[in-house]
């Protein structure tokens, strides 16, 4: 008697036959960095039954995830979550006015006053009129509607074509295939600056006829892994300046167009409280406005999200914190002190320049480093015996000689022949000097052996 | 909309649906100070304890609280034990952090704690702290679940069998997937009783244009609110077994039952009982939930999925697709931390955690034979015995002419209904179409959420509407009478 599942390993199958080309579009039952994973959970039970090794622990800076890094939360933050699921709080002069205020804003806004109740579908409507004054505030005016705005608790998600950059968070790529549509690469150019170039859009864009339907570009600004913001483009030919780089909106630069285009270009934005400056990731509160989308088409994505009930509640309280955080004069407001990443950011690019066998792109911004491996063709031929791609190869020997547990380049695609690897640097200073410490001392190390 | 992913085009979700929006839109008017033939409007539609009034259970919320914000931990506010679970919980999360993302499986100690509360529930069953899962409600990971096994083209296409009536997330999943939906029919009459033969009848049929894989249960129901017995439950997993199907058994309401000859007995244990050949081949997948039961945690969006015998490389292919969404919100996880592992009888917060625990289980047993009482009580409406859950499902009798009158209005009858009632009481209700019903039967689903005081006045008010609406439509058509009455003075002034 067979399970019925051992007959059938139909998962993830494009509704048509046509078999996947090239090595950029992967199939998804492919599991990546398995090897990586696995290895590092292996260590980190070894290190706790006491197994000497070159370190004491793995710091494992392969997710973007700050407070998983060390960094503490925002106290402002967490105390009007907890004032909001326990108001008997908000009894005590413990917590400061505006936490107490604040929360008790919130609980007015939640049915029965209680964060257990379910929301509206797309949110609290506080909340989400409190989104939508953010981003025109953000974007200098540009109107923004509450209507337009989903609050998510993540993800969501003839063959449909989806232009997606190379390199690419890979969960953008799982998504997109995972739904049964198709991953169209651009490649950033990386000498540039990773600088996203118009002709390679083009470029794309013509490889994809006859293959499928193209429909959808994915942009993401600043850039993960990258890091780069793109240049600011009108027939104006505007110019950023490497030191006053600033964050310029998909949607406020298609409003500046003005019509046509910024009445028909259908966009849809997202932004989340997992990064930033609140690093809210385990609360799972992220956001959509939807710009130029058919009104009978939001009728429907109003019912796909109404399966879900609606967004955890913790989550979209993140998310007011977030747009609406506290201001001068507040109690919490010397509290609520901005991470300056851009210390780590000048520490890596420099101390990675430095090294031979390595290159570093400016991080402009994001929460990530990755710079390139110019790895010597000995390591690439060990790695291929191995049968792993090249900066797999040696993020497991990184990972094995100095605990440090990095993200691969191949999980986000990149051009062929290069390698790279991701790292985080939403983490203590103190953190990355260890990091940057061990990973040079592993580097010369290891390109001394294949020299 | 040419460009629509035309599988969400067919996805509806009546629980939020056109009734519910109509319900705000009213609501706002009211607001705006426009008069209504009533003050509020009462959201009887979903299962939301909170908002109509339910306490939160004090014992979670501090855990919660802790974990949120632990600098708490030296606040003599708290007690002892909700610190220890709270410092457990935090243990086990990146940077002790609520606020770092956990494994996409969820925290390691809380799934633990889960595995040891179904082994308790269950009389000792073992359960294996691997195959949990934590999940965004239970509808992520029945979505999950769906998406995974959904497949084929044509008459191979997955068949997924599920329950009319039925929860619909089921039917709104199986249209946005393209999986076949395979319809069994509860028996009414019988108390919603489930009926093998009926089981096996719905499968022979979809062999015919389909590949049935999937087996659906709610257990106890919804919106039928039936609680299966033991014998019923043996007889599914038999013809699970027989017919190599997957079965997903939802059980978020498994602490909300209220007959006295009724009782809770999970999927996963009556398996068990049934030997090893059952024990080690049936897959089963299980679900619960944080909204429902007696915490009534709809907004932390909590849940977990224990899977058995599922084949190894599609659990691979499962942690690859979870790891997608990266990981279920983290409250939500240490909310389900304590519903798994309560109080006990040794610690401090136990007698007050019972009390409110047992306060909230009482007080929906009271409230669910009160409606079920009440609806009996009017003629036109048969509502079977509420075991269980959260809401009544009654049928009710609509008369011919309020049909044809739906049908030129392009709508469902109950919907007419249900829309009627929510215009002339302010109470808002689910039109039993959105649930699937037999042809030519008509339902509304209420919960039976609101306080003692204001259900009385909301049952009272829908038994009064009921009876206008048969009366309205049971008068025989006025415009045959004055046809007649003219073909009469006509036929009268004709010569000769």
């Amino acid at each position: 008697h067979r399970k019925w599942s051992e007959r059938k390993v139909t998962i993830f199958t494009p509704m048509s036959d046509q078999q996947e080309t090239g090595p950029t579009m992967r199939r998804l039952s492919q599991l990546e960095s398995v090897v990586l994973w696995n290895r590092a959970r292996q260590i980190k039970r070894e290190l706790k039954q006491g197994v000497k090794k070159p370190y004491r622990e793995v710091i494992d800076i392969s997710w973007g995830d700050p407070q998983g890094g060390g960094i503490k939360p925002l106290s402002f933050v967490r105390q009007v979550l907890a004032a909001c699921h326990y108001p008997q709080l908000l009894n005590s002069d413990k917590l400061p006015e505006d936490v107490r205020q604040r929360a008790e804003r919130l609980l007015k806004e939640c049915a029965g006053r209680s964060t257990g109740s379910y929301t509206a579908t797309q949110g609290i409507p506080y909340i989400v009129k409190g989104i939508s004054e953010f981003i025109t505030r953000r974007d200098g005016g540009v109107p923004s509607f509450p209507n337009n705005i989903y609050i998510s608790s993540g993800s969501h998600a003839v063959k449909t074509g989806v232009l997606t950059p190379v390199p690419c968070y890979d969960k953008v790529n799982m998504s997109i295939r995972e739904l049964g549509g198709v991953t169209i690469p651009y490649y950033l150019h990386e000498d540039q600056g990773w600088e996203l170039q118009i002709e390679e859009l083009n470029r794309a864009l013509e490889s994809a006829k006859g293959v499928c339907n193209p429909v959808a570009l994915y942009v993401m600004n600043p850039g993960n892994p990258t890091g780069s913001l793109p240049q600011r483009r009108s027939s104006f030919s505007w110019l950023m300046r490497v030191n006053d780089l600033e964050f310029v909106s998909y949607k406020k630069v298609l409003a500046e167009m003005g019509p046509p285009i910024s009445e028909t270009v259908e966009l849809a934005s997202f932004h989340s409280a997992s990064k930033g400056l609140i690093g809210e990731c385990g609360l799972r509160g992220g956001y959509v406005e939807l710009v130029n989308v058919d009104p009978a088409v939001m009728e429907y994505i109003y019912k796909l999200f109404s399966t879900d009930s609606c967004a955890s509640v913790p989550g979209q309280i993140a998310l007011n914190l977030m747009t609406h955080p506290p201001q001068p004069g507040d109690p919490s407001y010397s509290l609520y002190n901005e991470t300056t990443l851009i210390h780590n950011v000048r520490r890596v690019f420099e101390v990675l320049n430095s090294v031979p066998g390595f290159s570093c792109q400016p991080v402009e911004g994001g929460g990530f480093a990755f710079p390139r491996l110019h790895l010597p063709l000995n390591a690439i031929h060990k790695a291929k015996e191995a049968g792993m791609q090249p900066d797999e190869f040696y993020c497991v020997r990184l990972l094995e000689e100095s605990g440090l547990l990095v993200n691969p380049g191949w999980n986000f695609e990149q051009k062929e022949g290069t390698s790279h690897f991701r790292m985080n640097i939403m983490i203590k200073e103190e953190t990355l000097e260890g990091v940057l410490r061990r990973l040079v001392s592993f580097h010369t190390k290891f390109m001394k052996e294949f020299s | 909309m040419a460009t629509l992913n035309p599988q969400v085009k067919a996805v509806e979700y009546a629980v939020r649906g056109p009734i519910v929006l109509k319900a705000a839109d009213i609501e706002r008017m009211l607001q705006q100070g426009v008069k209504q033939p009533f003050s509020e409007v009462i959201k009887a539609n979903i299962g939301d304890a909170h908002a109509m009034g339910q306490q939160p259970i004090t014992f979670l919320r501090q855990v919660v609280a802790l974990c949120c914000f632990p600098e708490l931990l030296d606040s003599p506010v708290f007690p002892d034990d909700a610190k220890q679970r709270a410092q457990r919980i935090l243990q086990d999360c990146g940077g002790q952090s609520l606020g770092s993302y956990s494994a996409s499986q969820g925290v390691q100690c809380i799934r633990q704690d889960i595995a040891d509360y179904i082994s308790r529930r269950d009389q000792g069953v073992p359960s294996d702290w691997n195959n949990i899962y934590l999940t965004t409600g239970a509808s992520d990971g029945i979505m999950s679940i769906l998406k995974l096994l959904v497949s084929g083209h044509g008459s191979s296409r997955t068949g997924v069998m599920i329950p009319i009536p039925q929860y619909p997330l089921y039917s709104a999943a199986i249209s946005e997937l393209e999986a076949v939906q395979v319809n069994y029919y509860l028996d009414e009459a019988n108390c919603w009783a489930l009926d093998v033969e009926e089981l096996q009848r719905a499968y022979l049929e979809a062999k015919q244009h389909c590949q049935p894989r999937v087996l659906c249960i709610i257990n106890p129901g919804n919106p039928t609110g039936q609680v299966q017995s033991r014998k019923c439950i043996e007889e599914v997993l038999h013809f699970a077994y027989e017919e190599n199907l997957f079965v997903m058994a939802d059980e978020v309401y498994q602490d909300n039952v209220y007959s006295s000859d009724c009782e809770f007995h999970s999927f996963k244990k009556i398996l068990y009982e049934m030997g090893p050949e059952y024990f080690n081949n049936v897959e089963l997948a299980s679900f619960h939930s944080t909204s429902k039961g007696y915490t009534g945690e709809c907004g932390f969006r909590g849940g977990y999925m224990e899977i058995l015998n599922m084949d190894s490389q599609v659990n691979s292919q499962l942690v690859k697709l979870l790891s997608v969404r990266l990981c279920p919100p983290v409250s939500g996880q240490a909310a389900m931390d304590v519903i798994v592992n309560p109080p006990e009888e040794h610690e401090p917060s136990y007698s007050q955690f019972n009390k409110e625990k047992s306060s909230v289980l009482d007080s929906l047993a009271h409230k669910a034979r009160l409606t079920e009482q009440i609806l009996n009580s009017v003629p036109g409406m048969k509502c079977n015995p509420v075991q269980g859950a959260m809401y009544a499902f009654p049928q009710i009798f609509i008369p011919p002419r309020a049909i044809q009158e739906a049908q030129a209005l392009s709508v469902a009858p109950d919907m007419l209904y249900c829309l009627k009632l929510l215009e002339e009481t302010g109470i808002c209700v689910v039109p039993g179409s959105g649930f699937g019903q037999r042809e030519g039967t008509y339902h509304f689903r209420m919960t039976i959420l609101p306080d003692p005081e204001k259900l009385k006045v909301l049952l009272e008010k829908v038994r009064e509407f009921h009876l206008r609406f048969l009366e309205e439509y049971s008068h025989p058509e006025p415009q045959l009478n004055i046809c007649t009455e003219t073909e009469h003075r006509e036929t009268s002034k004709q010569p000769n």
